[in-house]
């Protein structure tokens, strides 16, 4: 992998290590108001400041890390569920269920899904479940297009073939056989996912329609910074760097891990 | 035969430009069919959003039907029921709500009783030129970045860039406006921060002036994506038979570049922005709800908050079928780039 790809690495290992141990070493709740203290500059009882209702910042960004990280990694995971079973049994099954089901996931890429994760929220309301439900089951088109390519690649290779002759068939030679091919392809999709999701998350929770105070998340803590951005501008940055640099580490990581896992995209 | 790549499936046209030489048979007449394809696919996608999406909501729990629960009396709720139509299957609503539709009636707005269709239309304007101008810079910037990029590939103005279009990426355009505002309105005090104009002065600059920071936000949703498709899809060409032809027979470099590299490379360039587009408009959401900008992504926030059913489900139509136009327009210019299309 290139040098940027294990920088990121390095970067995402350590705000894991941060949101795993953070909150455990530094002790002070995040919903601890202190209203003397509102917006307060940083000071040693308060290293990054406080907000406006005299919250400690370190310590929301810490907690505000594990929310974050969670929903980026389980809308993910959903994404990949999703994309999988979509383009594996469209690859595999052919015929119209290939059609329709190819038709479906071009459909939803045509579509902007922005507004319909605003349909369903403004159905099922806010919450993390529904958090991560909606951001998956938005964003596994891309995920369904690159299985559906391996799917059909693998499907004529020879040891499948010959693995077929041998009376493999079914479920099974898609899953023991077809797709482990597909692995590489699917970690960098993977990668790059949780970058979008925790782009979309934090951009839910910055609306007021994703992860609901008191609960941090580094999108809702954007969200009342905006109003104080004339005197506390802090507020605004931290969060705000804190989730570009993640993002930008898992797009590094992502592309770093493609070049390393597809000889083709080596130039 | 291209026509049957997908409605958006614009990546996997990059390998047009490697086709065989029998598409040389293709006449005036597969253009229009090819246009025709796209335009019945195009009616299917929009057909598709609105049973999506007005399915869904219908059929969910806690959408219309949850007034059912409202602690109002039993006549108040069958009244309300008949009122909403809530009497009847889902399919049926689902028909005559699509025949309204195609006259132009999305039904009434819960929050504020008036059409949907013209709560919807006052703020279209505004998405229209936001999304545009954002859909401007991102072409007239993007492009020549990743030309740029390619013709002075692994030097460091490449490798600069690269990071640049790598941060793009990964900023939320939400933070971006807040800091644009910061830089911008709060600090150097250039550029008003919020609104579509001043209330003193209504001018075209005074338009424009707004219009800066919430485009240049937006446009970062797309940019740096288009940037690195003209890199990637440049380098490609350059690699070319016909371009060291064209460089070898004494060509100057920069005719080379436009005329023979270019015009090649922008081939699956335009299909990629045009599959960009779904993105851009989604963008819109935040980026009006940072800047104050009054259209339908505030509107469908309004909405979302407000759960008003109707006007949701006709935002989102309309936004499907604004997608879908832009896509048809993409197709267009491609027909208009690419002369295999054009030319028999």
């Amino acid at each position: 992998m290139n040098r940027l790809g294990f920088a990121a690495l390095i970067v995402l290992a350590t705000v894991a290590a941060f949101a795993v141990a953070g909150p455990v070493l530094w002790t002070i709740p995040p919903e601890a108001t202190d209203a003397i203290h509102g917006l307060a500059g940083p000071s040693s009882v308060h290293p990054l400041g406080t907000d406006e209702l005299g919250r400690d910042m370190l310590s929301r960004l810490l907690h505000g890390s594990r929310v974050t990280l969670l929903v980026g990694l389980a809308a993910m995971l959903a994404a990949i569920v999703i994309g999988v079973l979509v383009g594996a049994v469209a690859g595999f099954k052919g015929g119209w269920i290939d059609g329709a089901l190819m038709r479906f996931t071009d459909a939803m890429l045509a579509v902007p899904a922005f507004f319909f994760i605003l349909v369903v929220i403004t159905v099922l309301g806010t919450g993390v479940g529904t958090l991560i439900l909606v951001i998956g089951a938005l964003s596994w088109m891309p995920v369904a297009r690159v299985v559906y390519g391996e799917t059909l690649r693998w499907k004529t290779a020879e040891f499948v073939v010959a693995a077929e002759s041998l009376g493999v068939a079914g479920p099974r030679l898609l899953l023991r056989h077809i797709l482990p091919q597909a692995i590489p392809s699917l970690i960098v999709s993977a990668t790059l996912g949780v970058a979008f999701a925790i782009l979309t998350e934090s951009a839910l929770s910055y609306l007021g329609l994703g992860v609901q105070p008191p609960l941090p998340s580094w999108g809702n803590m954007l969200q009342r910074a905006q109003l104080y951005v004339f005197t506390a501008p802090a507020l605004a940055i931290y969060p705000g760097l804190a989730i570009t640099i993640v993002v930008l580490a898992f797009n590094f990581l992502g592309d770093g891990l493609r070049d390393a896992l597809d000889p083709r995209r080596r130039r | 035969m291209p026509c049957t790549t997908s409605a958006n499936g614009g990546w996997l046209r990059s390998d047009l430009r490697f086709a065989p030489a029998d598409r040389s048979g293709l006449a005036a007449p597969a253009v229009a069919r090819f246009l025709l394809q796209r335009v019945a696919l195009g009616a299917l996608v929009i057909v598709f959003a609105s049973a999506l999406t007005f399915f869904f909501v219908n059929l969910a729990p806690g959408g219309p039907a949850s007034i059912m629960r409202f602690d109002v009396s039993p006549e108040q709720r069958e009244a309300l029921i008949r009122l909403m139509g809530l009497d009847r299957p889902v399919p049926q609503r689902y028909m005559e709500w699509l025949a309204g539709a195609l006259h132009g009636d999305l039904g009434t707005s819960l929050l504020t009783n008036e059409p949907v269709t013209g709560r919807i239309a006052d703020r279209l304007p505004n998405t229209l030129t936001l999304a545009g101008s954002a859909l401007l810079i991102s072409i007239v910037l993007g492009i020549p970045i990743g030309v740029v990029q390619a013709v002075r590939r692994g030097k460091p103005i490449d490798h600069l860039l690269s990071l640049v279009s790598a941060i793009g990426l990964s900023v939320p355009v939400f933070w971006l406006g807040i800091v644009l505002i910061l830089v911008f309105a709060v600090s150097l005090h250039v550029l008003p921060s919020a609104g579509v104009t001043s209330v003193s002065s209504d001018t075209f600059g005074d338009r424009l002036a707004h219009l800066v920071l919430p485009a240049i936000a937006l446009a970062t949703t797309i940019l740096p994506t288009v940037a690195r498709f003209t890199r990637s899809s440049m380098i490609e060409v350059l690699h070319e038979d016909y371009v060291r032809t064209a460089t070898s027979k004494g060509l100057r470099p920069r005719t080379v570049m436009m005329r023979h590299a270019l015009r090649n490379a922008l081939i699956p360039v335009v299909s990629a922005i045009g599959a960009l587009v779904p993105r851009l408009i989604g963008g819109t959401v935040v980026t009006e709800a940072v800047f104050g900008w009054p259209g339908m992504g505030r509107l469908a926030l309004e909405a979302a908050q407000g759960r008003d059913y109707p006007l949701v489900t006709g935002l989102t139509v309309v936004v499907a079928a604004i997608a879908v136009v832009a896509t048809l327009l993409v197709d267009l210019a491609y027909t208009r780039i690419d002369p295999r299309l054009r030319l028999a």
